[in-house]
């Protein structure tokens, strides 16, 4: 408790005579009272890790980038930091009569931060770019449902047979069609995301300078970039947009550890951290008090199955995999290993969709309860463990698993009553457990994680359950759930298709074709200097609202 | 001397060939990096192909080791999977990981010889007691503990560094993170030398400079030290190796993004070429510092000479 008063002294005095030095750079500090004010010349630092990939938008696929391009660009539709919901951004209007062909306009007057004018060129560009095989976009799948996307991405490695995608037509400066290959209602909703964004001429014109300094159309431009050390992004003053930024910009600074990071923060050398790791969720509320942020966002965790296996694969598995499920006691897990930094779930989305967006809380009904002597009496019924013992296969080199795993076989052997009823097993790497699966090696249950890509139920279950779908890493199929989620697509009536989409997730339940665990919070924590912090529905902090006094 | 030189340098090679090859086999038999590159989802199988293509990992890996070393020896180390060569990474990681290690060496003479005369011209008496149970505790704390005891308490609590150091990573914030790193082998270099001038100080040729009524700074530094240092030299030599590759504790600790940061992340994104390129680096290090220590003895100790 001392050290923390002390940290925060000094976290205080730094603050003071940054916000004394800070004030010469064209900020307004007019100082009318309370923390709604903040200095909009001011800089803050903000913790990040290294990304995996170039920062491209269609080439970008975990967090730490997608931090920096949902800075710097700013797509047709923008998800509301707090409901989630998909609202217009760069588009004027998005129209279509049959779910499947769409023709966009462009709204007038933005332009990229070097000058340039954000027409429907920049946008079909872009996306013939991602779709590309040649240019190795790791989320070239995004454009899949457009018409042509097999003949720029053939899917048995062939050669690619065109360069563009033939489902897109640009009709005018503003205007552009899409034709998809299927129903689609809720596509015009998947455009927030950030491999739609749209790209400069400078670009394609040359490329390697464009990666070492990305330039965009958000309310951030970059202003310098160390590879594996620190970005700096500065507020672009012209940025047209309604969401400009309230402070003067960010340095994204590179940890190796978010452990430093957060002594980082107590020691009042750093702003913000959005990952409060997980040895200090004892201290943090002592150490920050209300400047410690744990907010729910769309990232639930499951046990998958080998449905490839003929053990689980067979018929009659679902009361074992339910069985399974009943014992496990997640509430207690999320409370002694989480520290409340995890719910237990009840469905297979998240809350963040909100109840008009799809989220069911109870959907799972029992099967999520935990009830030893049920659990016990489903397993034997569905004809008791495979070869007697379960293993979970995890990760061991990232993000803790090894003790919720544990916990979970714990909660297993005791609900069971038998000591050898489940195991951990724990694989090195991360690119190794991949895999494992990609190679259809797991020989029982294996952790899962889901963060969506965009705030809608389709994303909580298409890529995951349906046959062959890009995530659906068990290999789970089946002919019901397909019709139902065709049907929920090609539904233009937005309630209707959550409605068929939920009945679909209770297909999923019904046949147990993973097990819930938790939905994950994202958790922040900053400094006295900042106010207005908040994390969007992607556990990514709302940076363009956050105020520096 | 011109001659042995030459001979070590070429027993380098097959040194360096067989470490190089061990260090591709291991990460390799770990499996295919490209799986683990697109997230908690499967890469679609034809962009898969093309990254594969791309690094060259559809080759046999005999094919993919001889094309590796081909490039190597045109001073091309590969890309990492950030689209960074890896020639680039050093240029940022190394010049950290040298100034730390320098730090680091300079607490070992310093401090470390300098502890080990004190206490081997005073055996027996406090003082060396207390540097024998002071260096005791050093080397049986592990360095993590050290680290983030100091970092918990200069950096937060009294304030007096920054718990972390910045990218630019100048030598006065590397002094704290130096300690850290050096203190294990500061207690051994130390404990060689208390032990190397404590054997000597009963040498003829020390009792014969004595004799001879030299005044006793010149008989400890001329005589006595200089005799004493061949273990010592021996041991810090090797440990510039141990130390630049062995930074990965440090280096985490403190956010230094040098050698040990870029190993970890080769590791554990399983980057081939980021992994054997620093690797093969630090092997040639390892050898050179081998080299120099060897070359060093003739000048400490003239009667040590190489045909």
């Amino acid at each position: 408790m001392r050290g923390a008063t002390h940290a925060r002294w000094i976290a205080g005095a730094a603050a003071v005579a940054l916000a004394a030095t800070a004030c010469g750079g064209g900020g307004d500090d007019d100082g009318d009272g309370g923390s709604g004010t903040g200095d909009t010349g001011a800089v803050l630092s903000s913790s990040w890790g290294d990304p995996q990939n170039p920062l491209e938008p269609a080439n970008t696929n975990e967090v730490q980038g997608g931090k920096v391009l949902s800075m710097i660009f700013r797509g047709l539709k923008q998800y509301d930091p707090k409901t989630g919901e998909a609202e217009d951004m760069l588009a004027e209007d998005i129209e279509t009569s049959d779910s499947q062909n769409f023709t966009i306009t462009v709204k007038d007057g933005w332009t990229f931060s070097n000058g340039e004018k954000v027409t429907a060129k920049s946008f079909v560009d872009a996306w013939n770019y991602g779709a590309s095989l040649e240019n190795n976009q790791k989320n070239a799948y995004f454009f899949e449902y457009i018409q042509g996307y097999d003949k720029t991405h053939p899917d048995d490695g062939g050669k690619q047979t065109a360069d563009t995608l033939s489902g897109l037509k640009v009709t005018g400066d503003n205007t552009f069609t899409v034709k998809l290959t299927q129903k689609f209602s809720t596509f015009p909703d998947t455009l927030g995301y950030n491999a739609y964004a749209p790209l400069p001429q400078s670009f394609f014109t040359d490329h390697d300078a464009w990666v070492a300094k990305p330039v965009g159309n958000g309310p951030y431009e970059v202003d310098s970039y160390t590879k594996g050390s620190q970005l700096s992004l500065r507020k672009w003053d012209d940025y047209p947009g309604e969401d400009k930024a309230q402070n003067g910009g960010v340095d994204l600074k590179v940890y190796t550890d978010n452990n430093t990071a957060y002594t980082d923060l107590m020691a009042g050398n750093l702003d913000l951290v959005d990952d409060v790791p997980a040895a200090q969720l004892k201290n943090v509320e002592a150490d920050l008090g209300d400047r410690y942020i744990n907010t729910p966002a769309g990232i639930i965790q499951t046990l998958s199955f080998p449905f490839y296996d003929e053990e689980w694969g067979k018929d009659g598995m679902e009361k074992v995999r339910e069985g399974l499920s009943r014992a496990i006691d997640r509430d207690q897990i999320t409370d002694t290993i989480f520290q409340k930094t995890r719910t237990p779930a009840t469905d297979w989305t998240s809350p963040v969709l909100g109840e008009e967006g799809g989220y069911k809380e109870g959907l799972c009904g029992d099967a999520c309860e935990y009830d030893a002597a049920a659990a016990k009496k489903l397993v034997e019924e569905g004809g008791g463990l495979p070869g007697g013992q379960v293993k979970i296969t995890y990760n061991a080199d990232t993000g803790s698993h090894k003790q919720w795993v544990d916990a979970v076989c714990n909660s297993i052997n005791n609900a069971l009553d038998n000591d050898k009823a489940c195991v951990g097993n724990p694989v090195g790497t991360f690119a190794d457990f991949r895999n494992q699966i990609t190679d259809r090696k797991m020989s029982g249950p294996f952790r899962a994680g889901w963060q969506m890509d965009y705030p809608l139920i389709q994303n909580f279950l298409q890529p995951l359950y349906y046959t062959n779908a890009s995530s659906n890493d068990g290999k789970w199929s089946n002919a019901q759930f397909d019709k139902l989620v065709d049907e929920a697509n090609a539904e233009s009536d937005t309630a209707k298709a959550v409605s068929t989409f939920q009945q679909a997730e209770e297909v999923v339940r019904d046949n147990m074709a993973a097990i819930p665990l938790w939905y994950q919070n994202g958790s922040a924590g900053y400094s006295e200097r900042l106010s207005d912090v908040s994390l969007n529905p992607f556990s990514v902090p709302v940076y363009d609202q956050i105020k520096v006094s | 001397m011109g001659r042995y030189v030459v001979r070590r340098l070429l027993q380098m090679i097959p040194v360096f060939v067989g470490a190089t090859l061990l260090i591709f086999l291991m990460v390799n038999v770990m499996g295919d990096p490209i799986a683990g590159l697109c997230g908690d989802r499967e890469c679609d199988p034809a962009t898969a192909a093309q990254l594969r293509h791309e690094f060259g990992l559809d080759k046999p890996v005999w094919q993919q080791y001889l094309t590796y070393m081909g490039n190597v020896f045109t001073g091309d180390f590969g890309t990492a999977f950030n689209g960074q060569e890896v020639t680039e990474l050093m240029a940022s990681a190394f010049p950290v990981t040298i100034r730390l290690t320098i730090v680091a060496i300079l607490f070992e003479i310093v401090i470390g010889i300098t502890l080990g005369v004190v206490t081997g011209l005073r055996r027996g008496r406090p003082v060396d007691t207390g540097a024998l149970v002071v260096t005791l505790v050093v080397i049986s704390v592990p360095t993590f503990v050290t680290g983030l005891l100091l970092q918990l308490l200069l950096g937060v609590e009294w304030g007096w560094i920054r718990p972390s150091v910045s990218s630019e990573a100048p030598f006065d914030e590397l002094i704290v993170p130096g300690l850290v790193l050096a203190s294990v082998s500061l207690a051994y270099v130390t404990r060689l030398t208390r032990t190397s001038i404590a054997e000597n100080t009963r040498a003829d040729y020390v009792r014969t400079a004595v004799a001879k009524g030299l005044p006793r700074h010149r008989v400890i530094r001329k005589h006595l030290l200089r005799n004493s240092l061949i273990p010592v030299v021996t041991f810090i030599g090797t440990d510039i190796g141990a130390l630049m590759g062995g930074a990965i504790v440090t280096e985490r600790i403190f956010n230094i993004h040098g050698v040990g940061y870029q190993l970890y992340q080769g590791i554990l994104r399983q980057n081939t070429q980021t992994v054997v390129g620093f690797v093969t680096v630090l092997v040639l290090v390892f050898l050179a510092a081998n080299l120099i220590v060897d070359l060093l003895y003739a000048v400490l100790d003239p009667r040590i000479r190489y045909a």
